[in-house]
């Protein structure tokens, strides 16, 4: 295969999973953002999506009513969540931490008990494959890729056009200032928390057929978006979008020309650098 | 999650560190009595607690009196695994020789990392930490002609006795397995505890809630995080050399973004700050597994609630909740 | 085989049989109310129960492996204490999970010697967590008898306690296999492999074994852990390679395949495949179409008709699998039929040599009888006991060597084409624990 085969593979290979990473990324980019914590679990919340994705369509037969009932499941899981643990404990930063490592505990065991080991696949909706003069790929992964687009989109107008999107920003900048003006802060945190996750859920989803639901899926997700959030600056969903995007395509061309593991251990430090060079992300605002 | 200096004088500034001193000291002299008492199994148990501990007391260094968060001192404990374990397996370096390699290889990774890595703060910093762990996690899998990777190598056999003027001790027994740990453990004790009390310390402190004025006085902040990062990498080196060499058994998996969770996990459970914290967290969380195994299989659930619960009633953690209750010498 | 001796249980089981009657009530409400077999009317074990520790990944990456695992060991002790126990006592089994972690895993051994004082512990899977904890196995000299396939026990870097009685090791595996596919299939073969895990035994084993037979490695592809998408890996596969030899283990290898699938298209090269990739995966699963014709190692055929002796058959009912490898409750979730026989045929094992050896209970003297039996066995002969085949066993390395099957895959089935034999695995070997100290 040519250079620009390998290149062209790298760069979509990279895309697809940049933006899948962008999806999961931004829902903790809200919670980090407008919470301010740390949320551990949140890689459980998108393997919840991918294994509600798993049980609807096994119970229904199809794929489409999943992608509507699992991010709800997820929601709810989100909501009783954010209620009965991390209000209790007032979002402070730390014991956030201990407590979501527990939730990351109980959930990931509760799908084991129920769900089992199993890495369980779903037949994707649409199936076809594109060839490329130099390879085939997967037509599936590129709608997945073009879906992300759409959402994120739709993320943007939900954060800049609509009320929950104003008070939200507002408890961003200043919670205690944006509850003086009444914003309803704790069910700003709770709607931000939800959101979160419904955004990991619906990556979670659109990603089963391609990579089976899996009870330990998680972390993986948690890492990267977690990567995403810090490099594209807190508090800046286009910078996460842009990090995420960074971080795919780093990987996605290394990956096809170094050999596998050394391909991430460049990666791994490329993106160690970038952040040493600009510690405050790429987007971000220096009072962090 | 503050360090309290004494703010008393003469006499009882006086009075209150021999106070802390006698605490710790205690401790040591409690788990020394220990040994003898404790049925076998718990004896191993607590001779690899102590070492964990360690690992975890020379986290808290840092995150304690830098309040830096880091998510890759699994690099730094591995550092000290495979500098030990390496020599061990290839060179045939006894263990004294061997912790030192151990110790010089966590120092160097710790050196060169802390001097990239301190230019960011904050999540960033976690984030940073965690990459170039993840990069180390990947080379020894990638050496693994070398390092075994994730089988890893197996020591037993190839670990001469140690010689000690006239003892010789043999590391595969039991007892001898738990005062090298409990040696290990009282040392890092001691250094944490004098680093603290130190002027050193105190600039620390004055760093932690302050850097702006710290540096306004003339303090090279940057010089004394790097050594507080060194020593805290060097501590949980040495306790990932001796685990290396009371187990027998050096592998990837130490190096994995697990063990720099755990030591995060176990300090913000005993209580962020406080020396003892750190055992007081990794006992805890040890046995928590250890005993709900044993009566259920989704013994996972219990261990996320009972976290979930500790937190809520202790948000300082363990330690941190007591001393907020007993005066201030406590541990 | 070493003659069988008379062993003191056996001359004091009468008054065993007297001295457990507590322990009988206590046991027989555990046993299933079928109608008894002829084997099981032998007699009702009696006397202390022997207890076997079971070390298993209920929980980690392994958890799929250890919840059959699971299932296949309570099967087998079900069937032993049916037929009589071991050397006339029941036997009990005490199961913890090492959550598939290194560090959990010598803490498992060792509370298990030391807490619940079991008389030997077996049936740990993956290599890591047997490499760390079986130097711990050795300082607590008890026995340790694992079901890993990886070529650590017979490679002479364990120790004296350590043996692997059930399941052919890798290095035998790709022994018996390479020369097939170098003669059956291509000569120039790329290597997909996990950096990690066995993967290592793989590249190593299967390169020097295919260079041995004239065959080439075109390329060594090695897959990191947590990798979830491989396709940008692919292009490292050489154009004119004839044969990807591919074994991948995790939550990964669906996708792995399917994204084989839509890289290369109709252009494939062949593919032969290690079983471990599809253990617990359905046949049927969406994107598997790809590997239709393509030949898969199998240690024991999942589906009923690869290899239908009547112990087979036996053993398959027991465990509770279908004709297809799956759960006889829930056909969703399919076994790692080409694994956990290795469990069932280690608790055998532990029988013969308990029976054999006179041990009674832990400590040095009957643990040397117990080692020192063991390893003086050369065969296992088929059976109910061994349904996966006659298994010679090679003292001085502790493994069991055993026959392997090559199936294809056929309307989305597979079907067993080929077998090697036994002789076919052998190795030079390497290792000697005999002449350790005990």
């Amino acid at each position: 295969m040519s250079f620009t085969g390998h290149l062209f593979l790298g760069l979509l290979e990279g895309g697809v999973s940049g933006l899948v990473i962008a999806l999961t990324a931004m829902g903790l980019s809200l919670v980090f953002g407008v919470m301010r914590i740390v949320n551990v679990a949140h890689g459980e919340f998108f393997m919840l999506g991918a294994v509600f994705a798993w049980y609807f369509s096994s119970l229904t037969g199809s794929f489409y009513p999943a992608l509507v009932a699992a991010p709800i499941s997820v929601a709810l899981v989100a909501l009783l969540a954010d209620r009965f643990i991390l209000r209790p404990i007032r979002y402070a930063p730390e014991p956030t931490i201990v407590a979501t490592i527990g939730l990351l505990y109980i959930l990931q065991q509760l799908v084991l008990t129920f769900y089992g080991p199993y890495a369980r696949p779903v037949a994707a909706p649409i199936y076809f494959r594109v060839d490329f003069p130099w390879f085939g790929y997967s037509g599936y992964k590129l709608v997945v890729a073009a879906l992300a687009a759409l959402l994120l989109a739709a993320l943007w107008l939900v954060v800049t056009r609509t009320r929950l999107g104003l008070y939200m920003r507002a408890t961003q900048q200043d919670r205690e200032i944006a509850q003086a003006f009444g914003v309803p802060t704790e069910r700003v945190y709770a709607a931000a928390f939800a959101l979160g996750a419904v955004l990991a859920a619906i990556a979670g989803v659109l990603i089963v057929p391609v990579q089976q639901a899996h009870y330990l899926m998680g972390l993986d997700a948690l890492l990267l978006s977690f990567m995403a959030v810090i490099i594209g600056g807190v508090g800046s969903l286009t910078g996460t979008l842009v990090a995420a995007l960074f971080i795919g395509l780093i990987d996605g061309v290394m990956s096809v020309f170094f050999t596998p593991t050394l391909a991430k251990i460049v990666a791994s430090l490329l993106v160690a650098f970038v952040l040493v060079l600009k510690p405050m992300g790429l987007f971000g605002e220096d009072r962090l | 999650m503050t360090v309290r200096v004494q703010s008393g004088e003469g006499a009882a500034l006086a009075h209150a560190n021999r106070l802390v001193w006698g605490v710790h000291l205690a401790v040591a002299a409690l788990l020394l009595l220990l040994q003898f008492v404790l049925p076998p199994f718990h004896h191993g148990m607590l001779a690899r607690i102590m070492v964990l501990a360690s690992y975890a007391i020379g986290y808290n260094l840092l995150l304690g009196y830098t309040g830096l968060m880091s998510l890759g001192h699994a690099m730094f404990f591995a550092a000290g695994m495979y500098g030990t374990g390496l020599t061990v397996y290839y060179l045939g370096f006894g263990a004294l020789p061997a912790i030192v390699t151990g110790l010089l290889a966590s120092i160097a990774v710790a050196l060169v990392i802390g001097w990239i890595t301190l230019r960011t703060t904050g999540v960033s910093f976690l984030i940073v930490t965690m990459m170039f762990a993840q990069a180390f996690f990947l080379a020894t899998l990638y050496f693994n002609r070398i390092t075994g990777g994730d089988q890893g190598l197996v020591l037993a056999g190839r670990l001469p006795p140690l010689h000690l003027g006239p003892l010789t001790l043999n590391l595969a027994q039991p007892g001898v397995k738990y005062n090298v740990a409990l040696v290990v453990f009282t040392a890092c004790v001691l250094l944490g505890l004098w680093l603290v009390r130190s002027p050193a310390g105190r600039v620390l402190v004055a760093i932690r809630e302050n850097e702006e004025r710290a540096r306004l006085i003339g303090y090279n902040t940057f010089h004394y995080k790097w050594l507080t990062l060194t020593i805290s990498g060097a501590v949980s080196g040495l306790a990932g050399s001796t685990y290396t060499l009371l187990f027998s058994y050096l592998g990837s998996s130490f190096a994995s973004i697990l063990y720099s969770i755990y030591p995060l996990l176990w300090t913000l459970v005993g209580g962020v700050g406080t020396i003892i914290g750190p055992l007081v967290g990794a006992t805890m969380m040890t046995y928590v597994v250890d005993i709900t195994s044993g009566y259920t299989t989704a013994y996972l659930i219990v261990v996320g609630a009972a976290l979930v619960i500790l937190i809520m009633r202790f948000p300082q953690g363990i330690m941190g909740a007591v001393r907020a209750r007993w005066p201030q010498w406590v541990p | 085989m070493s003659a069988r001796r008379i062993t003191r249980r056996e001359a004091m089981k009468a008054a065993g049989a007297l001295v457990g009657a507590g322990v009988l009530t206590g046991i027989s409400g555990t046993l299933p109310t079928l109608a008894p077999t002829a084997a099981a009317q032998a007699s009702t074990p009696s006397g202390k129960t022997l207890r076997i520790g079971f070390q298993v990944h209920r929980t980690g990456i392994g958890a799929v492996y250890g919840a059959w695992y699971e299932k296949t060991a309570n099967a087998a002790v079900q069937y032993i204490n049916e037929t009589g126990g071991i050397a006339g006592r029941p036997v009990e089994l005490v199961a913890e999970d090492d959550g598939t972690d290194p560090k959990r895993g010598v803490e498992v051994v060792e509370k298990l010697a030391q807490q619940a004082k079991v008389d030997f512990i077996f049936g740990t899977l993956f290599s890591n967590v047997v490499i760390a904890a079986a130097p711990r196995a050795g300082e607590l000299k008890i026995p340790y008898l694992v079901v890993s396939e990886g070529y650590h026990v017979p490679s002479g870097k364990m120790n004296r306690y350590v043996f692997q009685p059930g399941i052919t090791d890798v290095h035998a595996q790709v022994t018996a296999l390479v020369p097939w596919i170098v003669k059956n299939l291509g000569k120039k073969i790329t290597m997909v492999f996990p950096d990690y895990a066995f993967g290592y035994d793989h590249r190593d084993f299967g390169g020097t074994t295919i260079a041995n037979v004239g065959g080439k490695v075109a390329a060594l592809v090695p897959i990191p852990p947590t990798e979830t998408s491989f396709t940008k890996y692919f292009p490292q596969i050489p154009r004119d390679t004839d044969v990807v030899y591919h074994v991948m283990v995790g939550p990964g290898v669906l996708t792995f395949v399917l994204q084989m699938g839509e890289y290369f298209g109709a252009r494939k090269p062949k593919l032969f495949g290690f079983i471990d990739s599809l253990e617990g995966v359905d046949m049927a699963s969406p994107g598997l179409d790809f590997l239709e014709g393509s030949h898969i190692w199998e240690a024991l055929p999942r589906y009923a008709d690869g290899y239908p002796t009547r112990y087979e058959t036996f053993y398959r009912a027991r465990v509770g699998v279908n004709a297809s490898g799956a759960s006889q409750q829930d056909p969703k979730n399919v076994s790692t039929y080409s694994h956990m026989f290795g469990v069932w045929e280690t608790l055998f094992v532990i029988k013969d040599v308990v029976e054999q050896s006179g041990y009674e209970k832990p400590g040095p003297e009957d643990y040397r009888a117990f080692i020192e039996t063991l390893e003086r066995f050369e065969w296992f002969n088929e059976g109910n006991r061994h349904p996966q085949g006659a298994k010679k066993f090679v003292g001085r390395l502790h493994q069991a060597f055993g026959q392997q099957f090559i199936s294809q895959v056929q309307s989305r089935r597979l079907k067993v084409v080929d077998r090697t034999r036994i002789e076919d695995g052998m190795y030079k070997p390497e290792g000697d624990y005999t002449k350790q100290p005990l």
